[in-house]
């Protein structure tokens, strides 16, 4: 279809107030003698406080409140804070012992569907070296930190499980009392028959695979600021996707009613996933009810915030796969270890949501997924950008290159021969794939890395600095339905003059969401960009419910309610011109902020006389607003695919990435600008989980040992190449404007792509990322090749 | 401890006292109110703090604000004009898609300002290495070097051989 | 906030070394890279600091009559980067400059910071250890010179007494003239890093023959460190890949490297190999032999 505002590149809606330094992050807002929290945290991996001593912290002048695991305000008791927050509690739990869940996902009425409460606000029991023991609030950073160095804690300390290996070994210590084996959860699938498969198949190929943790290192760090207002509520501002799941998890913290917190959320310095959790906003409301409701603000630093919110979730796989001369698959067999670390925190969902994705790419007679998810001693996993999905798409592209390899067929064919065509139903989620364009992002891929001259000329070399050439594909989803709730608000209000504020609940993180939005909103009322305002700021009080930022699921998901929305006023509007002119309604439409016909595209009155009247006329007026909720029961399925050339130093171990294209196929963009910097940026994190990036512990003791930004190997601009990135647009039925998702998926394919790139230069297959130096000069020497 | 200094932040003089244990960064937010410098780590990793010291990009998470005393201190609040018009540097962060998140954007700008104010001629190379102190996790860097490319135009040289540096 | 108890200033080096002779708790500042960084980490606490930040005679980058090449203390790497003299006569310590950190951080980093920081992975310090550089270091009782291969003792130890400051940086006109040199840095990143290792290199050819070659390395051990051995070895010896092959062998037996979970004592030792061979095979040509292939 043809779109005037929807498909082009116009300019970020906040893009002025970030390059001015108006655009205002949660610490930009800090009020006036503001107190400051600050945690102590454990330096043991896996221990239980024997006693704790806070009298020295506490006489400390300028300390104003120090909270343990066993001294946290109560506030469901009419005593505990007299005139600052009712009664309302009846049961006799205490806050130190509410287990509550810090996942970012929709609330479910249903139990069983709900993640694991396995955290307090602070802990007896320490689960890993970061684990929140104490707090203190004081009147500024100095005096916290000295306060922290004077609790007095003695720790009994209990057997370390840093692997999965040792969490799961017969007899190994329980790191959640109720969590028999340390297994959190073994949930997975099986379609077909997987071993009739496998007999019938001409080969069956093994390959094991490992991933390992790494961060997300959004610049701005975990801030959140906490008071109790004048009509008793929490309020908190705070650095997060997810204000209204942030909303509950505090008050289900608290033991409070929902009603009696209030979350705001302003401009955010970055999220990945990190920020679709709960990670500090229950101990600061607590802090601030320590010192009868006064404002405290609670900022992790970057050493903090490295080990103590959440990490992506390290994998092993071993997969087998059943396949004839021909490279048809007939069935594969996935075997998955995911680690999630102290705490479930998503838990067992990124396992589980990987594997689910993955599915839509290869279709085969049998597929089986067992995977199981492990506690360990280790900071806590949680969702990161592609949530499962670069994990199990860098085990089975790196498997399926293998193959190709070993079977002597080409890598690409033998992906063409076996991806999904359009019309697929997905046998578990029912989902189908209703628009698909993987074949045409290959060839496109194919094209711009100039595929076929380059092997030509890559074969047989045997110099010190050699080239190769990889690709590597994936699926999504947009949004997560069926398996969680896909719920989206969105209200419009029209001013006199015929431009609109546009609420939402979705949360713009960088991303673009605003942008697309307002966009869809100018694209349905035919008013330019500049007359759509969008409130970019979520306050749970005002703000129309949506359950945030995450599953790429914005463009998708939100889009539907904007896009209902916007339509709902333009059905206002046309309504109101015409019992202003007589002219029925179905006549006219909306073009340049005027009403008019619809079939000639002449004009019958300007938007604003529309509006005026709709605000003024003295028996009609009713101003023109929409506040809708939109349940999206459906999926679209996104596909792409990444090519790389690789340079490896055969003698220091190092790889260069000279060229690299993402290719996707995320129906209709909206933005082609913002679509490739969401290329460019997941790409860019890719490639530093591909060859460098790593979260390190010491196996013993699981100490950290490089959680900060010096030595944790985020890519600088120096060590980025040039990043392609290009679109197949086929607009998808059921998305809004035909869009599908884009978020996450740049993120997914290229770690394979340069797997299999350094595969095809030096004939060594490197199973386990990131491929840093250190590692590949191993492998090189347990080769003879150095 | 306290000390009295006296600089300008954006042309406008101050003269205070500051608590020596205070980096120039605390000022400049807390008692200042320009939030347009953030902080991403503390120990000059990121750069997200960055300003402009007698026209050098600094890093004032780690620079004591006892330092600035006689300094001229440029920060974002202070690059477009008075009358509210984008800078050059500033509209090509604008339209080149170098802005998503905005938290290192600050400092980007202000660095590129300063490469852009010195008249000097850059390779894309050396260019990179001026903007490699600050951290970006959003964009992969590519529209923050078309936007530091384009307010550069006509300075970022494609010669192999820069007279500044020789490249890789 | 930094956990600073008192802060003075020094105008003068005369100043300065007054204010240290009165008070021996006090911790030098420079350029705050270092310093601040230990603070924040905690490894430092309640400090006393006196800031050399004043001395502005301390930036001073000169070429002294007798051919010396004086570097004050407090010129930061940006400085050290962009001096003409520097770059045309030491270009391996200009090329080590640029290395170091971002650009913000060369801004103010110092020279004289890095040296007495103590640090093996001092981008300054292999080609100042190549460069056979003197400190020197005056004290309100006197001054004196050290070379630089005696001043670091241990990891974040340097021989400096009490009352004492690194004022000068100098080379001799016998060590850098009619020598090339060659730097590199292997580091995980490009830029914003430290160095896994560190190879600086100069050399004098004649005829096809190395007539002297000095080999520095960071990071190779608890300080940076020489390559006596195989420096002697390449004296006097022909061109080839079989020499280079040979001295970066050599090179290795100087090194005390040990594994850390940065990189593992043997693909340290390894890169020693390797790179002082490469970073030679550049320094032959730039010092006018032929490339050795």
């Amino acid at each position: 279809m043809a779109y005037t505002v929807v498909g082009k590149s116009v300019r970020r809606v906040d893009a002025v107030a970030k390059v001015t330094g108006k655009a205002k992050y949660t610490d930009d807002f800090s009020e006036r003698n503001m107190l400051v929290g600050k945690i102590l945290h454990s330096p043991y991996a896996h221990a239980l406080v024997k006693s704790i001593d806070v009298s020295k912290a506490k006489a400390l002048p300028g300390v104003e409140a120090v909270l343990t695991y066993k001294d946290l305000p109560d506030i469901r008791y009419a005593t505990a804070i007299p005139g600052i927050i009712e009664a309302i509690a009846t049961d006799d739990v205490t806050v130190a012992e509410l287990k509550y869940g810090t996942a970012g996902h929709p609330y479910s009425l249903e139990e069983n569907h709900r993640d694991k409460e396995d955290r307090n606000i602070l802990t007896r029991k320490a689960r890993f070296v970061g684990d929140n023991i104490a707090a203190v609030v004081a009147v500024d950073d100095l005096t916290a930190s000295k306060a922290l160095k004077l609790i007095e804690v003695e720790y009994e300390e209990l057997e370390v499980l840093t692997s999965t290996d040792a969490a799961l070994k017969e007899g190994a210590p329980l790191i959640h009392d109720d969590c028999e084996g340390n297994i959190l959860s073994s949930h997975g699938y099986e379609i077909g028959n997987l071993e009739e498969a496998l007999q019938e198949s001409d080969h069956v190929i093994e390959g094991e695979y490992e991933t390992s943790i790494v961060q997300h290192c959004h610049l701005e760090n975990q801030v959140s600021h906490a008071y109790v207002d004048s009509d008793r509520r929490i309020v908190i501002m705070t650095s997060t996707q997810i204000p209204h799941i942030v909303r509950r998890i505090v008050a289900q913290s608290l033991g409070i009613s929902w009603g009696r917190v209030r979350v705001i959320k302003p401009y955010i310095g970055g999220g990945f996933g990190n920020k679709q959790d709960v990670c500090i906003e229950p101990l600061n409301a607590a802090m601030s009810l320590a010192v009868g409701g006064r404002p405290v603000r609670l900022e992790l630093s970057r050493e903090e915030a490295m080990i103590d919110t959440r990490t992506r979730h390290a994998f092993k796989f071993k997969i087998r796969t059943g396949i004839n001369n021909d490279g048809k698959i007939n069935g594969i067999h996935i075997s998955a270890v995911s680690n999630t670390g102290a705490y479930a925190s998503h838990g067992h969902s990124i396992a589980s949501s990987g594997g689910g994705k993955f599915r839509y790419l290869y279709p085969t007679k049998a597929l089986k997924y067992d995977p199981i998810t492990v506690y360990t001693n280790l900071p806590v996993a949680g969702a990161m950008r592609g949530y499962g999905t670069p994990q199990i798409f860098f085990a089975f592209e790196s498997h399926i290159e293998d193959i190709a390899k070993k079977l002597n067929l080409d890598p690409i064919e033998i992906r063409k021969k076996n991806v999904v065509k359009e019309g697929h139903v997905d046998p578990l989620s029912k989902n189908t794939i209703r628009s698909c364009s993987i074949r045409e992002c290959i060839d496109k891929g194919r094209e711009l890395i100039k595929w076929d001259a380059k092997k030509a000329l890559y074969k047989n070399q045997t110099g010190d600095i050699r080239r190769g050439l990889g690709m590597a594909c994936f699926s999504y989803a947009s949004g997560t339905y069926p398996v969680a709730l896909e719920l989206a608000g969105a209200r419009i209000v029209m001013n006199q003059d015929g431009s609109v504020q546009l609420q939402l609940g979705a949360t713009e993180i960088g991303q673009g969401s605003d942008t697309v939005f307002a966009q869809m909103v100018s694209e349905v009322l035919g008013i330019p960009m500049y007359m759509v305002h969008v409130i970019s700021t979520q306050d749970t009080d005002i703000t129309p419910f949506d359950t945030g930022s995450y599953a790429s699921r914005q463009t998708y998901v939100s889009g539907m309610a904007v896009e209902k929305a916007a339509l709902e006023v333009k059905k206002k509007v046309l309504a109101f011109a015409s019992s202003m002119t007589d002219i029925p309604a179905h006549l006219l439409d909306l073009k340049e902020q005027s009403v008019v016909f619809k079939d000639s595209g002449e004009k019958v009155l300007g938007l604003e006389v529309v509006a005026m009247q709709s605000y003024y006329d003295r028996v009609n007026a009713e101003p023109i607003t929409s506040d809708v909720s939109n349940n999206a029961r459906i999926n679209a399925i996104p596909f792409g695919v990444t090519f790389t050339e690789v340079e490896v130093d055969m003698k220091t171990g190092k790889i260069k990435i000279l060229e690299i294209y993402n290719v996707h196929d995320s129906g209709k963009i909206v933005n082609p600008l913002l679509a490739e910097g969401q290329v460019h940026g997941g790409v860019s994190m890719a490639i530093g989980y591909a060859l460098s990036e790593q979260l390190l512990f010491d196996e013993k003791t699981g100490k950290p040992l490089n959680n900060n930004l010096l030595d944790y190997k985020l890519p600088t601009i120096m060590d980025t190449p040039d990043i392609g990135a290009a679109f197949v647009e086929k607009e998808d039925p059921t998305g809004p404007f035909g869009v599908k998702s884009l978020g996450e998926p740049p993120i997914v394919s290229p770690a394979p792509a340069i797997r299999n790139a350094v595969l095809d230069a030096t004939e060594v297959a490197f199973n386990r990322i990131p491929m840093n130096p250190q590692r590949v000069f191993e492998k090189f020497k347990e080769k003879g090749l150095i | 401890m306290y000390k009295r200094i006296a600089f300008t932040v954006n042309g406008k003089a101050y003269n205070f006292e500051v608590d020596v244990r205070e980096s120039l960064l605390d000022v400049l937010r807390s008692h200042l109110g320009f939030t347009g410098a953030k902080q991403g780590c503390g120990v000059g990793e990121c750069g997200a703090c960055s300003v402009l010291i007698d026209g050098v990009p600094t890093d004032t998470c780690i620079y004591l604000a006892v330092w600035a005393d006689g300094k001229e201190i440029r920060t974002i609040e202070g690059v477009a004009e008075k009358n509210g018009e984008l800078s050059e540097v500033q509209k090509a962060f604008v339209d080149e898609g170098a802005v998503q998140c905005g938290f290192c954007t600050p400092g980007l700008v202000l660095t590129t300002t300063a490469l852009k104010e010195s008249g000097k001629d850059y390779t894309r190379e050396e260019l990179k290495r001026e903007l490699s102190g600050h951290l970006c996790r959003c964009t992969g860097y590519q529209n923050i070097l078309k936007a530091a490319e384009k307010s550069l135009e006509g300075h970022v040289c494609t010669c192999v051989d820069s007279p500044h540096y020789k490249g890789e | 906030m930094y956990d600073i108890k008192g802060y003075y200033d020094a105008e003068t080096v005369s100043e300065a070394t007054a204010l240290l002779a009165e008070n021996p708790n006090l911790k030098i500042i420079a350029g705050g890279t270092d310093v601040l960084i230990k603070m924040h980490g905690g490894q430092l606490e309640d400090a006393e600091l006196l800031s050399l930040r004043k001395i502005k005679s301390l930036e001073k980058i000169d070429l002294a009559d007798d051919g010396t090449i004086v570097i004050g203390a407090m010129a930061t790497f940006s400085m050290v980067f962009h001096n003409t003299i520097l770059k045309d006569l030491i270009p391996i310590l200009t090329e080590a400059a640029i290395s170091m950190g971002g650009p913000q951080i060369r801004n103010i980093a110092t020279i004289g910071g890095n040296v007495c920081n103590g640090a093996t992975s001092a981008d300054s310090a292999s080609s100042l250890f190549a460069l056979n550089a003197q400190l020197k270091l005056e004290s309100k009782n006197g001054e004196r010179v050290v070379p630089i291969r005696e001043f670091y003792l241990g990891p974040g130890k340097v021989a400096i007494n009490p009352g004492e400051i690194l004022t000068e940086v100098r080379i001799a006109p016998e060590d850098y003239k009619g020598f090339a040199g060659h730097y590199i840095k292997f580091a995980m990143r490009e830029a914003m890093d430290i160095a896994t290792l560190g190879v600086a290199v100069v050399c004098k050819v004649q005829g096809g023959s190395f007539e002297e070659v000095r080999i520095g390395l960071g990071v190779a051990g608890p300080t940076p460190l020489r390559c006596l051995e195989a420096e002697e070895y390449a004296k006097g010896k022909k061109i080839s890949s079989d020499t280079l092959a040979e001295i970066g062998k050599l090179a290795v037996k100087s090194t005390k490297a040990r594994t850390s979970w940065r990189a593992s004592k043997e693909y340290r030792e390894h890169l020693v190999e390797e790179l002082t061979q490469r970073a030679l095979k550049t320094a032959v040509v730039s010092a006018g032999g032929a490339e050795v292939v």
